[in-house]
């Protein structure tokens, strides 16, 4: 199979105000692969995760230089002509924490369509069970779905943020350490959707849990300093690394 | 040694001070219950309590006195339900803008210009909407009376703006940072989240908010003592003069009622009934406000 690109990060810098939190970055991201950002903590993973939906747009004085070009497309999204929630509407993600919205499952599942102005009952049926389907969540809720979210228990929250971010048919979906809050149940759980997901999607995976970077991932970034030390499959990172920095870290020898 | 004896005497009064002062105020609330029911089961004993809920005439300085009640809750709820429909929207709309929208700096300016609105003194804002406001809306509807419960209420509505907008504002501010992401995640815009995401995430404390501006409502004395016309009125209908039940008891507390007298215990009566309508608001918004703490 050829490979084939869906995102390509080129000279990427990143500052909070004056501090500069990611270095020269560049990175290819394959098309429905997933690749994991792995690295110590505070190294910048989330920071540069953060740069793909844009979400350092929220906050004053954030800046970025360089390019994240998105595929086929060809265009720039970091580039300041290019509208924020544009590239929220193409690129989804699931945080740290579960963070459902204060509605029904179902509505949780409905929102980003709802935000794009989608009324229709049928349409939103059958992208709810879609995307719920998509989450291994539908057999546990179906017959709840107008029950509050917060009913569901932490694992099950995850799995709707999921089902949320999938709904709107993603290009690349993003996950920052999606199971740092779950059990081991939980987070087995997850990580098998995370596999199963990426036939369909493309998926970047912030974790600092290096088992599941290994279990999970195709291509594996380490990050230190802000900056990339080494990108290759994952097998090769975890089983040959060629830099001593990455070596150290998948040895545990700190981080 | 001799410090540490010191030290003890003074912790301990100290502790005591502050035990009296908290039993006192747990002791003026109770006598405050005790002489309301005292006097008001005085005025029971000579007013059946079906005709005081269901007569539709309140005169109880007339030669034949009637003692109706009703008139003074539609009154009230009349004047309260004004106001809110001026206080609510406003209100939770200057709540999303200053937590959502205001750049810092100039919440610092709004907030206290909008707490000022609580500081006016509630005299000037029933003069106000008597010498002011009534004249004003006179233009719009001519058959509007000197007197109405449409003016004071929109008043009230105004005064009452920053007890709904400040409490709001602290429940949406309190509506953790990963919640709204999540929202923009979505591609949400910055409205969608806020009407979408944080005023549901905020319910209950914006409910409270609610509750405490109706409270306050149907507490407020002054404006409707000035401005509404002391005539006790069973209507619906905002252009005519009306009486409240705070209004009533001003009125009848400044003229020379004799202590004892029917008319004297009316204004207990009132009372109790004034204090169990803002009783049962009070025990909503304390609940509301204990299901806040309880969602994160
Ligand atoms: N909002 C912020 N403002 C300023 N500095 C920040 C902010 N968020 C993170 N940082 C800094 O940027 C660096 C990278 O943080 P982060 O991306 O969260 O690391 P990681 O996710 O790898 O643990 C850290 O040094 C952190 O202190
Ligand atoms: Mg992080």
């Amino acid at each position: 199979m050829v490979k084939e690109l869906k995102a390509e990060v080129k000279k990427l810098n990143f500052y909070y105000g004056r501090v500069q939190a990611l270095k020269e970055i560049n990175l290819p991201i394959e098309r429905r692969k997933v690749s994991a950002l792995i690295g110590p903590s505070g190294c910048g993973k989330t920071t540069f995760l953060r740069c793909f939906n844009r979400m350092h747009d929220l906050y004053p004085h954030n800046r970025y230089e360089g390019e994240i070009i998105l595929h086929p497309d060809n265009v720039n999204i970091i580039s300041p002509q290019m509208d924020p929630i544009e590239v929220r509407m193409q690129i989804s993600m699931v945080f740290q924490k579960p963070n459902p919205f204060p509605k029904s499952i179902y509505e949780n599942v409905a929102y980003g369509l709802r935000v794009r102005g989608v009324s229709k009952r049928e349409v939103l049926d059958e992208k709810v069970e879609k995307s719920l389907r998509g989450a291994v969540l539908w057999d546990e809720v179906k017959d709840r779905l107008n029950h509050l979210a917060f009913d569901l228990s932490g694992g099950q929250q995850q799995r709707l943020c999921i089902a949320r971010a999938l709904a709107t048919n993603p290009r690349i979906l993003l996950f920052d350490e999606p199971t740092s809050a779950l059990d081991p149940t939980a987070t087995l759980k997850i990580e098998e959707l995370i596999v199963e997901l990426k036939n369909e999607v493309t998926i970047i995976i912030v974790t600092h849990n290096m088992q599941q970077a290994a279990r999970v991932s195709d291509y594996t970034a380490f990050m230190y300093l802000g900056e990339i030390v080494e990108y290759d499959k994952t097998d090769r990172i975890f089983t040959a690394p060629s830099n001593k920095l990455t070596e150290e870290y998948i040895t545990g020898r700190f981080g | 040694m001799k410090r540490k004896l010191t030290r003890k005497i003074k912790e301990g009064a100290i502790e005591t001070i502050l035990f009296l002062s908290a039993l006192s105020s747990v002791f003026i609330t109770i006598s405050i219950v005790v002489v309301l029911s005292y006097e008001s089961f005085g005025f029971f004993k000579e007013v059946p309590l079906i005709e005081f809920l269901t007569g539709r005439e309140w005169t109880p300085l007339f030669a034949e006195p009637k003692f109706g009640i009703l008139p003074l809750i539609s009154g009230t709820l009349l004047i309260t339900s004004i106001a809110l429909i001026v206080a609510l929207p406003l209100g939770l709309t200057a709540a999303v803008y200053l937590s959502e929208y205001a750049p810092h700096r100039l919440k610092e300016i709004i907030k206290p210009i909008l707490e000022l609105l609580a500081a006016v003194p509630t005299v000037v804002y029933g003069y106000f909407a008597l010498l002011f406001l009534t004249p004003i809306l006179q233009k719009f509807i001519p058959d509007l009376s000197g007197f109405n419960a449409l003016s004071p209420g929109i008043i009230m509505g105004i005064m009452i703006i920053p007890y709904v907008s400040s409490v709001s504002e602290d429940a949406m501010r309190a509506v953790p940072m990963h919640i709204r992401e999540g929202s923009y995640a979505m591609g949400a815009t910055k409205l969608q989240t806020a009407f979408k995401v944080v005023i549901p995430s905020a319910f209950s404390g914006i409910a409270a908010a609610f509750i405490i501006g109706i409270s306050r409502a149907i507490g407020e004395t002054m404006v409707v003592a000035i401005a509404a016309g002391g005539m006790p009125n069973l209507t619906a209908n905002p252009l005519e003069p009306v009486q409240t039940l705070t209004a009533y008891i001003v009125a009848v507390s400044l003229g020379d009622v004799p202590h004892g007298t029917i008319e004297y215990k009316t204004i207990f009566a009132a009372g109790m009934t004034l204090f169990l309508m803002t009783l049962v608001f009070n025990i909503i918004g304390f609940w509301l406000r204990k299901r806040i703490r309880e969602a994160y």
